[in-house]
């Protein structure tokens, strides 16, 4: 069933390219100068790990003329990417790999004056679950031994994130809202450290993506509790999603590249047709099955109208979470 | 013994032809990578890498790594000769290098990098051999506790660096760690000292724009100054048996430095937050602190040159290992070197050591054979660079200024700090002559950045309870001989003044 849903959106993302009309539009415009790719989080997390694979297939198949030039800018839950990319003085040859604090960070620093519709569409390359992890050294095994053990260490339970108002917190919190839990939040810079403080048990549970938890779960360091997407995953058939528990909410992270607000059509269609190609090449399909991705291609009208979603459902989110 | 016959093997792989010749040509490159002010090993890394898929992936990470291993040692050489730093990894060994270089013996200090690289890079190479996997646990023991605690010792070591004059030292530190601070502020996410609300300082300042500010802009302004332009050409001879000399008098002078450095390198390096820049910089005050004639550091020591030049060559080393065992990079080079392995289809993590054995101990058997071409090659090319030197400094000196401008703008491609490095070289070259310390600014910034997220961290952990640093049995030691340490000048000055008093009435 699983399976074959997953298959349907491949299918449905396949037919979304064949009449895409890229390829013409393409020819007239390619890049002059490396273009900078700009990544909203620092080294070593999922984005970070997304955008250089990203960068290997282009290298790789050869597909833009001038390199593209990998540039961390993490600082304030991507804030400092936001305004980078916003203020390029060359929006051709500027595009960004996003999460979801495309959506959340402008909304929580109304005052840097982002307005996210400002930017220009090019690929939703797929949405990346979350799952939460604890240390096969804790004994837990199961969500009713995890709620029971945080509820007998009264607020002293502590779990790492990448921060306030970041994907993980707000994953987090919903979860504490609806099992009633206090939990101690401890922010870290990256996806990658917080895994690595999981393993060393300096914390005791996170919400990591696959990605980023993969190579402890496969050693047998990590075990999945809960799954916070729609259906079970079928890299993991058998933990549980929240919504089997009864709580009706899944999230995802968007693993998107947009271009620079004022891009000109013609770099924009440019850039849709290089993220085209990489989106379905083999390398990209299988990375998207081995990390536990979901595809979720759009167009650009379509991601428009996602982002305009997303961030009302963020604005939702934070409210309830008291931001 | 089972690991020296998998180490054997994977030397014999890496010796094929195709592997040598991609050694010999990464630490070429890495070489001259590494000695262009503002280029280092993680851009050396990142250009290359789209060469790397027209080899199989075992020689592909052959390549990269002979170029980290090369950009290592080439970091070297411009710290040295023209007084700019080559690379970050590379600042500390401009605090004794330029000296050294000034007063006539470039080639003894390159020398001495080259040398002390080697053995950094061999000794990490055999303590990762035989104790990876032990090593890669020590490194998740390390909380933020630890972490915070590890910080200390370092600004402790460097209370000292600034000679006598330990107010002048704290606020040296106490500048750095301003300047750190600016930009976005990892824990709440808000901006912090956004002065004048430049955009440019979002993002924080830059380590490379203020090394080069520092010491390239600012070291050529105090030349300028101290000669008025009239500087005398020390042409240094370079013959064979001259080198002789210099490897002698190295291994003589630089012996300490290298064996701190090396075994220090490595452990900071094997720590995922830190890397090898840290690694160096620690490695310089500690050797400092422990050396007989402290006084002759900052004026041109070997050991003050071999102890950041054995620790970044360790600690590169070092870098690779949480990278291979966790999947976590130690350094922004291994992130790169990181995303190379995913596109080959090699998973790094706790996993990579049993299902890839070949493609490990390939790996790990090529680092010895990219430690001893690197040391071979930079011994060859040490007559050109002296050959650099010899310049009058009329012409030298505006080579300095375009160099500095563009290892500036090569590490952001931002206009906005070159201004601020420009800013820098200014502001040192005043603080200089005030008899301000620099160093340990430059250590500041450095650190800063990694001690104040990780004491917010432990502090949160512990409920706002500062025990939490003496009660943990990895940090608490530290922690305690970091406290010994800074107060231990505060004693000693308290001692002198009391030992004073009393011999008055007796007179």
């Amino acid at each position: 069933m699983k399976i074959t849903k997953r298959m349907f959106m491949s299918i449905v993302g396949a037919s979304l390219l064949a009449p895409a009309p890229m390829q013409a539009l393409a020819d007239g415009w390619t890049p002059r100068k490396p273009i900078d790719f700009v990544i909203m989080a620092g080294p070593g997390g999922g984005a970070d790990q997304i955008a250089r694979f990203v960068q290997s297939v282009a290298e790789k198949k050869d597909l833009t003329n001038r390199p593209l030039v990998p540039n961390n800018k993490g600082g304030g839950s991507g804030a400092e990417a936001l305004i980078h990319v916003s203020n390029a003085n060359d929006p051709d040859h500027t595009i960004l790999v996003t999460l979801n604090s495309f959506f959340t960070t402008p909304l929580r620093q109304a005052n840097l004056g982002i307005d996210v519709q400002k930017f220009t569409p090019i690929a939703m390359m797929g949405v990346d679950p979350f799952v939460l992890w604890v240390h096969k050294d804790s004994g837990i095994t199961t969500m009713d031994e995890y709620v029971a053990k945080v509820k007998e260490m009264g607020g002293e339970y502590v779990m790492g994130g990448t921060g306030a108002g970041q994907e993980d917190s707000i994953v987090i919190a919903y979860m504490s809202d609806a099992y009633d839990l206090d939990i101690k939040y401890i922010p870290y810079d990256g996806g990658g450290a917080v895994a690595k403080d999981l393993a060393g048990q300096q914390i005791m549970a996170t919400v990591n993506n696959p990605a980023e938890a993969k190579g402890f779960y496969e050693a047998g360091d990590f075990v999945p509790l809960l799954a916070f997407s729609d259906e079970r995953m079928p890299a993991y058939p058998d933990v549980p999603t929240i919504k089997e528990m009864g709580h009706d909410f899944s999230y995802y992270n968007q693993r998107a590249v947009v271009g620079a607000p004022g891009m000109s059509d013609e770099a924009a269609a440019y850039y849709q047709d290089v993220f085209t190609q990489i989106y379905e090449s083999d390398e990209w399909q299988g990375y998207l099955e081995a990390e536990s991705l979901s595809p979720l291609w759009m167009n650009a009208d379509e991601q428009r109208d996602y982002w305009a979603l997303q961030v009302e459902n963020h604005k939702t989110l934070l409210t309830a979470l008291g931001e | 013994m089972d690991v020296l016959t998998l180490l054997a093997d994977g030397m014999l792989l890496s010796l094929q032809p195709l592997n040598l010749a991609m050694i010999l040509i990464g630490v070429t490159v890495g070489l001259f990578i590494g000695a262009m002010p503002g280029l280092g090993s993680v851009n050396g890394v990142a250009i290359l890498l789209p060469v790397t898929f027209l080899v199989p992936p075992g020689s592909a990470i052959i390549f990269l790594a002979a170029i980290y291993y090369g950009a290592m040692y080439g970091g070297a050489v411009s710290s040295i000769t023209l007084g700019i730093p080559g690379a970050s990894t590379a600042v500390a060994t401009t605090f004794d290098g330029r000296p050294l270089a000034r007063q006539g013996r470039a080639s003894l200090a390159l020398v001495t990098a080259a040398l002390a690289s080697f053995v950094g890079g061999s000794v990490a190479n055999i303590l990762f051999t035989l104790f990876a996997p032990v090593l890669a646990s020590v490194a998740l023991s390390f909380g933020p506790p630890e972490v915070f605690a590890l910080m200390l010792l370092a600004f402790a070591t460097f209370v000292g660096l600034g000679g006598d004059d330990i107010p002048k030292t704290i606020f040296s530190i106490c500048f750095g760690l301003v300047l750190g601070a600016i930009g976005f502020d990892q824990i709440s996410g808000a901006p912090r000292l956004v002065l004048f609300d430049y955009n440019g300082f979002l993002q924080g300042i830059g380590f490379l724009v203020l090394a080069i500010g520092v010491y390239g802009i600012g070291e050529m302004l105090w030349t300028i100054e101290q000669t008025r332009g009239d500087v005398e050409s020390n042409t240094p001879k370079m013959s064979i048996k001259g080198m002789a000399v210099d490897t002698k008098e190295a291994a003589k002078r630089g012996w300490r430095g290298t064996m701190i450095g090396s075994f220090l390198g490595f452990f900071v390096g094997v720590l995922p937050a830190a890397g090898a820049t840290p690694g160096s910089l620690m490695s310089y005050g500690v050797t400092k602190m422990l050396s007989r004639k402290p006084d002759e550091f900052g004026k041109g020591a070997p050991d003050g040159v071999a102890a950041p030049e054995a620790a970044n060559n360790s600690a590169s080393t070092g870098s690779m290992l949480p990278m291979l065992t966790l999947g976590i990079p130690g350094s922004p080079t291994t992130a790169i070197l990181l995303g190379g392995m995913v596109i080959w289809g090699l998973v790094p993590g706790p996993r990579l050591f049993v299902d890839e054995q070949e493609f490990v101990w390939g790996l790990i058997g090529s680092f010895y054979i990219s430690n001893a071409a690197a040391l071979l090659i930079n011994l060859a090319f040490i007559p050109v660079f002296i050959w650099m030197l010899r310049m009058p400094f009329t012409i030298l000196a505006p080579m300095i200024f375009v160099l500095s401008i563009a290892g500036g703008y090569a590490a952001t491609r931002d206009m906005f700090d070159i201004w601020l490095m420009v800013v820098f070289g200014i502001g040192a070259f005043f603080l200089r002559k005030f008899d301000y310390p620099l160093a340990p600014a430059v250590l500041a910034i450095v650190l800063g950045p990694i001690a104040e997220p990780t004491l917010r961290q432990s502090l949160l952990l512990s409920s706002g309870d500062p025990s939490i640093f003496f009660t943990r049995p990895i940090a608490g030691p530290i922690t305690i001989v970091a406290l010994v340490l800074i107060f231990l000048p505060a004693v000693k000055l308290l001692r002198r003044g009391l030992g004073r008093r009393r011999k008055r009435p007796a007179q």
